[in-house]
């Protein structure tokens, strides 16, 4: 039987996996809108096409499926943008597609023609201008393969309206995808293993790094073995937290410029680093000439570009983490390290006074507080999706991760608006579970609209809006760094309680730390998308903070509170 | 010390596009590029010719991240020919193209095209050959000049598409 253009990508998107879209329509793409009315595929009108973007990429890191985002060509297509940098950024599998004009009318400045693989060019891992009907069943494999693969990452397809409206006969191509220039490295060879092995017997003040890599290949329980059975203790990234639960007595947390200051500490300090599946971000090294200077450094890595990127290492492993690790667990003894721990146990003891978890209650709303009366509420459970900024890091800091895939942020590009789609998204990867968004004044001003999208489908999201009236990270630095000249970082917004309302979504405000247990527990009972507003201390700091450009471990410390 | 890469790469509309756009992106900077065909139909061979300001290593990783990048090797210390075309037009009167056509010679050099008060002369060969005769020609006058930038080919039979042959194997393997 013959079947359009349109009908043959949603044939190729349903064999792909695909039953949740997030999209808007418009001109060029009506052919698809059109055709998906006949497949089992829900489409999710989000508010702006940022929102299907992010929502796409939040449906990804929480399923660990390719996520998908579809906008109209021009103004739709040039919407997504932000969304498609956030997940290159932070290597997320996405697949974005975009109508496109007829291919006899490309060049000619037509209505609503912008030369979108030229936009998304070097925001893309791959992209493809489809211009007739034949192309689309390669071109659609193509892309899911190139996302999901090595190191994941977004694919966009523009697609010509005249592709969408020809017609031929479909036939799926079976067997798998191959491409001439594609092949992501598996398994380490066995002789940089070997070599491995060797430093690893050698090192007696190891640390572990621990990115998303660990998350991406699904070598959490790996991770924990070869922890375990080399006594290393592991730091993680922003992304990579979750990959070893927080409670275990090897990890040390965070890493970075707002890590832990004992992580950071041990990793200066260390003399051999492993680097699994993370890329050495200048927000992780602080200044590279000053970076853990006495460490030799093994870098199990995917992806080759990112090999001696920032930091030069003494022996890169290639290959995907769950393999290498396989493979060279058993190739290791048991080790121990009781002289290094117990460096570590101390500055860990030290960080634990300094922290505002052990502060007295003095009345005041702390975002860290109601960060920690979630986690208790949740149990340490819920899926946690954040804004960008202090509210962010506390997050990182307070929710702590018992579980991978638990925490949805944008690390790598560090996009304020990214909460309330991304949450959209998530709810629909994992509707059984707690979806929390934490989010700040600012970055949810940004994307707000996507309340209207949160109630017309009736999405489960609970969001607790840390409200301080500043762009608090901005703040935070002009407090630091430009003797408190808040130039443009004061910020009014609506009445948060009557703006969600007015949305149809029930909303409480929370003044008094006492109150912030019940307006979470009024969330949780309440069905549907709930927003707590919390009127947080104005100008308080995220600490430990290593300043741009210092040293890992020359870090601002929280002072000691007031008598 | 420059860095000679070369690139296979299919040969699909806007290949060159995501070339360039890598190396401002991550802004290597480029000597010169050439692109043609190849023996293999659908596939392109570029060469990309890098001062020593990039590293080259970063450079392979790079453009053997593209999707349509079949293969790519940095044969700077490979045994490897590398040459490069330039046509010179030189300001010539008649009784001065003895002296151009012996000079071309030297460097096996010829004059391709004669007008009444200029020559072209066509010269192949390397960067530094070429630099030679420019010298001996610049006192007479030249007018114009343009160079394709270098090709390079590895000497041998085995030579070349070093990626490509390991995963074919490594795929075969499998
Ligand atoms: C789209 C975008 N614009 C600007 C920034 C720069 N920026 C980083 S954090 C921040 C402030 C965030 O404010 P808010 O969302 O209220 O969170 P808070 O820091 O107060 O918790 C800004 C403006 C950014 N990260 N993203």
């Amino acid at each position: 039987m013959k079947l359009t253009g349109a009908e043959i990508m949603m044939e190729c998107l349903v064999k792909e996996g695909v039953d949740t879209i997030f999209g808007y329509p418009g001109g060029a793409i009506m052919p698809v809108h059109d055709a998906m009315l006949k497949y089992p595929v829900h489409h999710i009108l989000t508010r702006h096409e940022q929102g299907a973007s992010h929502a796409a990429d939040g449906y990804a890191r929480a399923s660990g499926k390719v996520g998908v985002a579809i906008a109209t060509s021009g103004p739709g297509a040039t919407n997504l943008v932000t969304g498609i940098a956030t997940a290159m950024m932070d290597s997320v599998p996405i697949v974005c597609i975009t109508g496109q004009v007829p291919v006899h009318l490309i060049g000619g400045d037509a209505f609503q023609e912008v030369d979108v693989t030229g936009v998304t060019l070097p925001i893309t891992k791959h992209n493809y201008l489809v211009t007739s009907v034949e192309e689309i069943p390669e071109v659609v494999r193509e892309a899911f393969h190139i996302a999901r693969s090595g190191r994941p990452g977004p694919v966009l397809i523009d697609f010509c309206k005249n592709a969408q409206l020809g017609e031929m006969e479909f036939e799926y191509p079976e067997g798998e995808v191959s491409l001439l220039g594609y092949h992501p490295p598996e398994r380490a060879p066995k002789a940089d293993l070997e070599e491995a092995v060797k430093l690893i017997e050698a090192a007696e003040r190891p640390v572990i790094l621990a990115g998303h890599g660990v998350q991406m290949s699904g070598a959490m329980e790996e991770l924990r073995m070869f922890a375990t059975k080399t006594n290393t203790p592991v730091a993680m990234t922003l992304l990579g937290l979750g990959s070893l639960p927080a409670s275990d007595p090897l990890s040390l947390g965070m890493m970075g410029m707002h890590g832990e200051a004992y992580a950071n500490e041990a990793i200066q300090n260390s003399d051999l680093l492993l680097a699994f599946g993370m890329r050495f971000d200048d927000r992780v090294t602080g200044l590279l000439s000053t970076y853990a200077p006495k460490a030799k450094k093994i870098h199990v890595e995917i992806d080759a570009t990112e090999v001696h990127k920032n930091v030069a290492v003494d022996l890169p492993l290639m290959g995907d983490l769950k393999n290498v690790l396989t493979d060279i667990i058993p190739m290791l003894d048991e080790y121990d390290h009781p002289q290094w721990m117990s460096e570590i146990a101390e500055w860990k003891a030290e960080t634990k006074e300094r922290s505002i978890m052990s502060w007295r209650d003095d009345g005041k709303l702390y975002t860290a507080h109601a960060i920690r009366a979630l986690w208790n509420a949740t149990e340490g459970d819920s899926l946690v999706v954040t804004g960008v900024g202090q509210h962010q890091m506390w997050a990182a800091q307070y929710y702590e991760f018992e579980k991978p895939y638990r925490l949805l942020t944008s690390g790598g590009a560090g996009t304020m608006g990214y909460g309330v789609p991304a949450a959209l998204g998530a709810w629909f990867a994992k509707k059984e579970e707690d979806v929390w968004l934490i989010d700040g004044d600012g970055s949810f001003q940004m994307t707000q609209s996507e309340l209207a999208t949160l109630v017309q489908e009736g999405a489960n999201v609970k969001i607790a809006l840390m409200n301080n009236s500043f762009l608090g990270m901005v703040r935070q630095w002009q407090e630091f760094f430009f003797d408190k000249r808040y130039a443009a970082t004061p910020i009014t917004g609506p009445d948060f309680v009557k703006l969600a309302e007015a949305f149809g979504v029930p909303a409480k405000r929370v003044e008094k730390p006492e109150d912030a247990m019940d307006a979470i527990k009024f969330a949780q009972e309440t069905p549907g998308p709930v927003l707590i507003e919390f009127r947080v201390e104005m100008e308080e700091a995220v600490y430990p903070m290593v300043p741009a450009g210092a040293p890992l471990n020359e870090m601002l410390r929280r002072p000691i509170q007031e008598e | 010390m420059d860095h000679t890469i070369v690139a296979l790469v299919e040969d699909k509309p806007g290949v060159l596009n995501r070339v360039a756009s890598l190396f401002r992106r991550r802004n290597f900077n480029i000597k010169s590029l050439n692109v043609g065909n190849s023996e293999t139909p659908d596939v392109s061979r570029m060469t990309i010719v890098v001062d020593d300001s990039v590293d080259a290593s970063k450079v392979e990783a790079n453009l053997y991240k593209l999707v349509n990048v079949v293969d790519v090797q940095d044969v700077t210390d490979q045994p490897a020919v590398i040459r490069e075309l330039a046509l010179i037009k030189v300001a010539a009167t008649p009784g001065q193209r003895a002296e151009v056509a012996s000079l071309a010679s030297i460097f096996r050099g010829s004059i391709v095209d004669v007008a009444s008060d200029s020559v072209v002369v066509q010269i192949t060969g390397t960067e530094d050959k070429i630099a030679s005769l420019l010298e001996l020609l610049n006192p007479l006058g030249v007018l114009e000049m343009v160079r394709t930038g270098n090709i390079a080919m590895m000497r041998g039979a085995m030579s070349g598409k070093r990626y490509y042959q390991e995963k074919q194997t490594v795929n075969s393997g499998q």
